[in-house]
């Protein structure tokens, strides 16, 4: 190879400029197009229990009305047949509402436990359920910390059923049924960033009407659904101790050994039979 | 030779290649055997059960809810089976991996019982999938699910069970009479082991795995982050107490194929495998200990899953760990049986406590399988034994091979 002194200056050279200007360069975002979930705050200090997102979201995805009462003390839950309730508690502010919904998770379960990505984080932020990948295994059920995807056990061609934040209305350019049917401006849709500010801004305004924390900041790793609270949530039902990290960081380690070990077995294996297989010819030898 | 011979010749052949297989369709000895009897009116019920399952729902036949999505059909027969069927890798590392000739005989009969446990239980797993006909998108990329333990599982079971058949294909091949088809496919069988062994390091431990994300739901004192080094280490104890059990079995009822040389063989060969559980039970019994005492669940021990985890440790790992210690000393081979069975016990209920009976244990509706859940299990159970039965009776799996295999070595 012809390198001499000059042409390895020269090479020097442009690798220390490259290194360098790299650097600065590697300094600025690159101008990608950011990502930005949509989702959705609700604020338990406005919800005053009237139902109507439930009724506005069986209508959207042609669901029968429920017709269950909503009582404090009693818990309704979703089903197959309904992806969202409002649950009323008695609490140390007196009665309390809670909406009960699909969280969108930053990083879902239910989309990481998915095996044929069925259950799906779009770019826009809701975590949709499609169909015709979907071979009904259920692990997203057991997977979600908040138990929300739900079986059709009695049908011979079931279906997953969870909140998709009404994300065909989102690509028509409205925003969720509950969010539009809200009276009391309890549910916005938004952006997550300009929730998170929205929801700060309240609780900073009227301190002694929220309880100091936007439940879904931080649980599970940052969720798309967004709660404010005149009480603590864990007398709304909610899970306070939930992980703040997110729930596929779980399953990471075991999935980032998978690599390591689809490497290291055969070559081992191999040696040990190798070597092993030596022994056999000599032992055959000795006798 | 002229070429219409050769074509007459292959032709003649192929008939009575096809009579052979179909002589050998037809059943062999007495009908009226007690097993047949119990087992018939089962699989036939079993068989109307599933028929029932698919026309009206899952919701016909089991108990499953929304906060307990999986029962035992994935609990016992997929989770439970798959550690049974453990055996098979276990025991190839021993005799292809480590040349510990001393277990050859008994390799074609564990990979058998492997790669029918493998068909079976991923047949059951086909029973719980609520949309069955979407099974193949994780293997034509609609889409590939590389985040999930899942996808992982699903693809091992599928590789391992090619894995296994090609290991035991020569046995097929010697039943046959293809020396040709023979020669080949034996030399692919360290390859096969070599990958069955990678596969299922990965998905016995990946089916532990699988719970991971489920922190919240599973009782602390059977969740933690080490599920899948535990399912991993137990599938070998699990796999071989089910050689041990299966094994002593077999060798009754089909005594009549075993030569009399690996007769004399099978207590030597219990022994050894009584040793290995032994060990790894050890190490199986410290890691728990570790991981109990390192998550610090002490005040959990006086409550009634307290007890049911000091049940399981105790009666169902050290116990039957100092039993199998016993048992080696002393050269007692019931003794080195009723440890399997009890190691065998104590899986199963490792296994469901994890899966059914540890996942959601303080919901207000606790789950409970149907009988007809039970039914399907019991009936997926026997369909494998007659398949099981069927082979070693017509392949040379327990007897000898037949004498052209050793001419042509």
């Amino acid at each position: 190879m012809g390198l001499d002194r000059r042409g390895f200056m020269k090479t020097l050279g442009i690798a220390g400029v490259t290194l360098a200007v790299g650097k600065t360069l590697h300094a600025k975002p690159k101008e990608e197009k950011e990502v930005e979930f949509y989702g959705m705050l609700y604020d338990s200090a406005r919800c005053v229990g009237c139902q109507s997102c439930e009724v506005a979201c069986a209508e959207a995805h042609e669901f029968p009305l429920s017709t269950d009462e909503l009582l404090a003390g009693t818990k309704r839950e979703t089903h197959e047949k309904r992806r969202t309730v409002i649950n009323a508690y008695s609490t140390s502010k007196g009665e309390v509402y809670r909406k009960t919904q699909c969280f969108h998770c930053n990083e879902p379960a239910c989309a990481a436990a998915c095996l044929t990505q069925a259950m799906h984080k779009t770019h826009e932020g809701a975590v949709i359920w499609r169909g015709d990948k979907c071979m009904g295994c259920r692990y997203c059920m057991v997977s979600c910390p908040f138990d929300i995807p739900k079986f059709e056990y009695h049908s011979a061609n079931p279906k997953i059923e969870k909140c998709d934040m009404c994300y065909e209305r989102q690509l028509e350019g409205k925003i969720p049924a509950c969010v539009e049917s809200c009276p009391a401006e309890a549910l916005v849709f938004g952006t997550r960033r300009e929730l998170i500010k929205e929801a700060r801004k309240r609780i900073h305004e009227n301190p002694e009407m929220y309880h100091d924390h936007i439940y879904g900041e931080h649980e599970a790793g940052g969720t798309g659904f967004l709660q404010l609270s005149p009480v603590p949530f864990e007398e709304l039902g909610l899970n306070v101790k939930i992980q703040k990290s997110s729930y596929p960081e779980l399953s990471k380690g075991f999935l980032y050994s998978v690599p390591t070990i689809f490497v290291l077995w055969p070559a081992v294996l191999l040696g040990i039979h190798e070597a092993t297989k030596n022994n056999k010819v000599k032992e055959e030898e000795n006798e | 030779m002229s070429n219409t011979d050769y074509t007459l010749q292959s032709k003649s052949e192929s008939q009575t290649t096809w009579q052979f297989l179909l002589s050998e369709l037809k059943p062999k000895g007495k009908w009226l055997t007690p097993f047949n009897i119990i087992s018939i009116p089962i699989m036939l019920l079993g068989l109307g059960l599933i028929v029932l399952r698919f026309w009206k729902g899952l919701g016909a036949v089991t108990n499953l809810t929304q906060d307990v999505p999986w029962g035992i059909w994935i609990g016992f027969d997929v989770v439970t089976g798959v550690a049974f069927a453990g055996g098979a890798y276990v025991l190839t590392f021993m005799v292809y991996i480590l040349n510990m000739q001393k277990y050859h005989s008994i390799v074609r009969i564990t990979v058998l019982n492997g790669f029918l446990a493998y068909v079976f239980y991923a047949g059951a797993l086909l029973l719980d999938l609520g949309r069955p006909w979407n099974v193949i998108n994780p293997i034509i990329g609609n889409n590939f699910g590389t985040s999930s333990v899942l996808f992982l599982v699903a693809w091992h079971f599928l590789l391992y069970m090619i894995a296994q058949l090609i290991e035991f294909s020569p046995t097929i091949a010697e039943w046959l009479g293809a020396k040709r088809a023979r020669k080949i496919l034996s030399g692919m069988t360290i390859a096969a082991v070599i990958f069955g062994i990678t596969l299922s390091t990965l998905h016995q431990s990946g089916l532990g795995a699988l719970y991971l994300m489920a922190k919240d739901k599973i009782h602390p004192l059977w969740y933690s982050e080490f599920i899948p080094v535990m399912f991993f280490v137990s599938s070998i104890f699990a796999g071989l107490s089910m050689v041990i059990f299966e094994g002593s079995i077999s060798h009754k009822v089909f005594s009549d194929q075993i030569s009399e040389k690996n007769h004399h063989a099978h207590n030597g060969i219990l022994i050894g495998l009584s040793k290995i559980c032994a060990g790894t039970m050890f190490a199986y019994f410290f890691l728990q200990m570790l991981v109990f005492i390192h998550g610090q669940h002490w005040d959990l021990l006086n409550t009634p899953m307290g007890y049911w985890f000091l049940l399981e440790m105790i009666g169902f790992v050290l116990l039957p760990m100092v039993l199998f210690f016993i048992s080696y000393r002393k050269n007692n081979v019931l003794l080195i049986r009723i440890a399997a069975i009890v190691t065998m016990l104590g899986i199963i209920l490792n296994r469901l406590n994890v899966t059914v009976i540890g996942f959601k244990w303080d919901a207000a509706i606790r789950y409970v399988p149907t009988w007809m859940e039970i039914v399907v299990t019991l009936a997926v159970i026997f369909t494998e034994i007659w398949i099981f039965r069927w082979v070693v009776n017509r392949l040379p799996v327990l007897r000898e091979s037949p004498s052209w295999v050793k001419k042509e070595k």
